[in-house]
């Protein structure tokens, strides 16, 4: 530990910290615009200028690291005028359309400016004109409302290894693009939406597909039908200001009918579903000796990763589909069947906690018959939105179940949410399944947690089974690369794109961050830890679905409904 | 040494790779010099190979090459004009001819026109300060640009090269 005096008053900061860092512990907070947990510094903002005795001019606490003895001034005169300063020159060249802007109410930016006191325009600059990108599914760019933190240039490189923008040009050109400034559908972006997350203004923003959403819950002919995965339940409460982590599954629910969904179906479901399915595939490859280790197939930015970057491993991957992608089957086949509706006339939205579920929802093997399994696919954000414009206060509801036949799950469709939640499901079913007696203890803990790469070697039956899981790209391509490098010790792996999992995806409320996927981390495992039946091959309405339409696991009907495969893709690596 | 019209990019890439033996991300300028002196600009092609090579996205190369005005992303024109932008140009007027030229050509520095014929570069300075504002047409320096002028440059050069057609 270093002593040193921060605005007058003496503490303590671990050796090696930054003024950034040893501020916040003293429970100051430094304003930053560029600043990334957990990443390196890169110092590209200037926000963060504090004063330094003995320094000449003003330092950045986010990559200048503590001395002892070192007397730092953090808000006084010089530093205030500083930062405001900055920010009116970032303003010099910004489109000033608050209003209209996706982020109005919830930008870094604005709310700096008023922080800071920013009344008028002191500077206008020369005004780059940029094309907005709306050529993802996923993810629109503004690069007009760009202030060049670089941010979203770092995760996805350093967190997601895909690199699809960097910075292009120099000096009042440099903007952030794409490699020849193709539009990111060309690129090697996944579509992860993670650097919405960290974006501090509207120059990144989910592609909005409200409108669509609700045309169709206003045309009487159209039987409009939700699901919701199983992470949303945990994150939307942020944003009507509840803390990280409180599950308003009920109340969600409940919203969700009042804004007109004729049915609310719960993905959770069809994760149970999954687990049948993915559960069965691999103790199939297990007995019959078939390609391992087996790769998860839910989170679609690692799909199109693999394509692109792993297409030797498209082999290893499940053939299962989502269970996004499941639900949207079993919606306009079983359920369409049941209640004699044209699947033409069902519009089938899921909420998701991803933006490239969007990209998934569109791609040409989630079409059968000429229907997509998925109409429309909303983030989080997007159904609060959706929520606020109703005017309903969610938290005021009487919570409601979902609907039948695919609103019953258990808790182990529910942890799919977290990282290791697929896994730990799987394991506690693929035990059942192998040696016809349950788990003896269902906490599979060696998966759980925030950790980029966990690993356990479970014993069933005679079997000693390698499991690992992997959130975040850049840790699943490492583990890849051992793969390729000849390890085989493993025979199941948890592939999640989004650190953390889906509690932590790119769809989710911009609250996001470290606590917060702690939090709502937690909330999934006490839900679990509280359930009565916790395991998939329990799912009764699972059972029903098997015994009413799909015949059983790995079946024909489930093969053509539930299953697909996907093949190498070419894009600008 | 071979052209890429004989024998396609791939050996000529081999070639330029093989000058660079254990090649790091710090051979990406050189070896990006090297393609363009050999094949005249960078394409998507050649850019793509460079980052299998050097396992490098193509999104940080693009960035690495755009941040220098030396290298181009297109192939030159039949004529490449280039415009000094150094001090003395500067001070006799070399903004207003830049501006002159973007209208005449229809073009942007960095760009090609789609019939080939012309692009455009900036340059820092030619080092043929006695003749500001000078402009350069492949070997050719005209002296004391004005619009009038420029006009009649590259009138001319249009009509020369409707009458090799």
């Amino acid at each position: 530990m270093v002593a040193i005096n921060i605005d007058n008053r003496p503490c303590e900061a671990p050796e090696g910290s930054t003024i950034y860092e040893a501020a916040q512990l003293i429970g100051i907070t430094i304003p930053t615009l560029c600043h990334m947990e957990g990443l390196s510094p890169s110092g590209a903002c200037r926000i963060c200028v504090v004063e330094v005795e003995g320094m000449p001019s003003l330092t950045p606490a986010c990559s200048f690291p503590v001395r002892e003895g070192m007397n730092i001034q953090t808000h006084s005169a010089r530093v205030l005028l500083a930062r405001k300063t900055i920010v009116e020159l970032l303003l010099a060249n910004h489109p000033d359309d608050c209003l209209y802007c996706i982020r109005n109410n919830n930008c870094m930016l604005q709310n700096l400016a008023a922080d800071l006191g920013v009344r008028r325009r002191r500077y206008t600059g020369a005004r780059n004109e940029y094309k907005e990108d709306v050529s993802s599914p996923s993810v629109i760019r503004d690069p007009e409302k760009c202030i060049l933190c670089g941010k979203c240039v770092r995760v996805c490189e350093e967190v997601q290894d895909v690199s699809a923008i960097d910075f292009i040009d120099r000096g009042s050109q440099s903007h952030i693009g794409t490699a020849f400034d193709e539009g990111l559908n060309l690129s090697s972006c996944i579509n992860c939406g993670q650097c919405i997350v960290v974006c501090p203004t509207g120059a990144l923003h989910e592609h909005d597909s409200l409108k669509s959403v609700i045309d169709a819950i206003n045309d009487p002919d159209i039987t409009v039908v939700a699901q919701h995965a199983p992470s949303v339940s945990v994150t939307i409460g942020e944003e009507f200001g509840l803390p990280a982590g409180a599950d308003c599954d009920g109340m969600m629910v409940a919203a969700l009918r009042r804004l007109g969904f004729d049915r609310v179906f719960d993905t959770s479901f069809t994760a149970d579903l999954t687990i049948m399915e993915e559960g069965s595939e691999l103790v199939e490859r297990i007995k019959n000796g078939g390609k391992l280790p087996m790769l998860t197939s839910c989170s679609p930015g690692w799909i199109k990763f693999a394509e692109q970057r792993y297409p030797d491993f498209l082999d290893n991957i499940s053939s299962c589909k989502s269970p996004q992608q499941m639900m949207g089957a079993i919606i306009k086949s079983f359920f369409a069947e049941r209640e004699n509706i044209d699947p033409a006339k069902i519009f089938s939205v899921s909420i998701m906690p991803c933006t490239a579920k969007k990209f998934e929802a569109g791609r040409h093997e989630m079409t059968r018959d000429g229907y997509p399994d998925v109409d429309v696919v909303l983030t989080t954000r997007e159904l609060a939105r959706l929520i606020r414009m109703r005017g309903l206060d969610m938290l005021a509801l009487q919570p409601e179940g979902a609907d039948t036949p695919f609103g019953e799950r258990t808790t182990a469709g529910k942890i799919f949410g977290a990282s290791g939640g697929v896994m730990e499901a799987a394991l506690r079913s693929a035990y059942f399944l192998l040696t016809g007696s349950e788990l003896e203890d269902l906490n599979v803990t060696a998966v759980r947690g925030l950790e980029g790469c966990k690993e356990a070697h479970v014993k069933i039956g005679d079997l000693e089974v390698g499991v690992a899981v992997a959130s975040g790209l850049k840790n699943a391509a490492a583990l890849l690369d051992q793969i390729r490098a000849g390890r085989d010790d493993l025979h199941f792996i948890e592939i999640m794109t989004c650190p953390g999992g889906c509690i932590a995806g790119g769809g989710q409320p911009l609250s996001t961050n470290k606590q917060a996927v702690t939090q709502r981390m937690k909330a999934l495992y006490a839900l679990d830890a509280s359930a009565e039946t916790r395991t998939s091959h329990k799912n009764e309405a699972v059972q029903r679905l098997y015994e009413e339409y799909l015949g059983s696991p790995l079946s024909d009907k489930s093969h053509h409904l539930l299953h697909t495969h996907y093949t190498q893709r070419e894009v600008l690596l | 040494m071979t052209t890429v019209a004989e024998t396609g990019t791939a050996p000529v890439l081999a070639e330029i790779f093989a000058r660079h033996p254990g090649a790091g991300r710090d051979a990406l300028i050189p070896i990006l010099q090297d393609i363009q002196d050999t094949m005249g600009y960078l394409s998507l092609e050649t850019i793509k190979e460079v980052g299998a090579h050097l396992n490098l996205p193509v999104s940080k190369i693009y960035g690495v090459a755009t941040f220098y005005n030396q290298f181009r992303f297109q192939a030159l024109g039949k004529y490449h004009v280039q415009v000094c932008r150094g001090t003395a140009c500067h001070v006799k007027g070399s903004q207003g001819v830049l501006d002159d030229i973007r209208q005449i050509l229809k073009l942007e520095p960095g760009v090609t026109t789609a019939d080939g014929l012309f692009s455009l570069e900036v340059v820092a300075c030619i080092g043929a300060c006695g003749l500001a504002p000078v402009i350069k047409i492949n070997d050719e320096f005209h002296a004391d640009m004005t619009t009038a002028k420029l006009d009649r440059v590259f009138k001319a050069l249009k009509k020369e090269a409707k009458s090799n057609d």
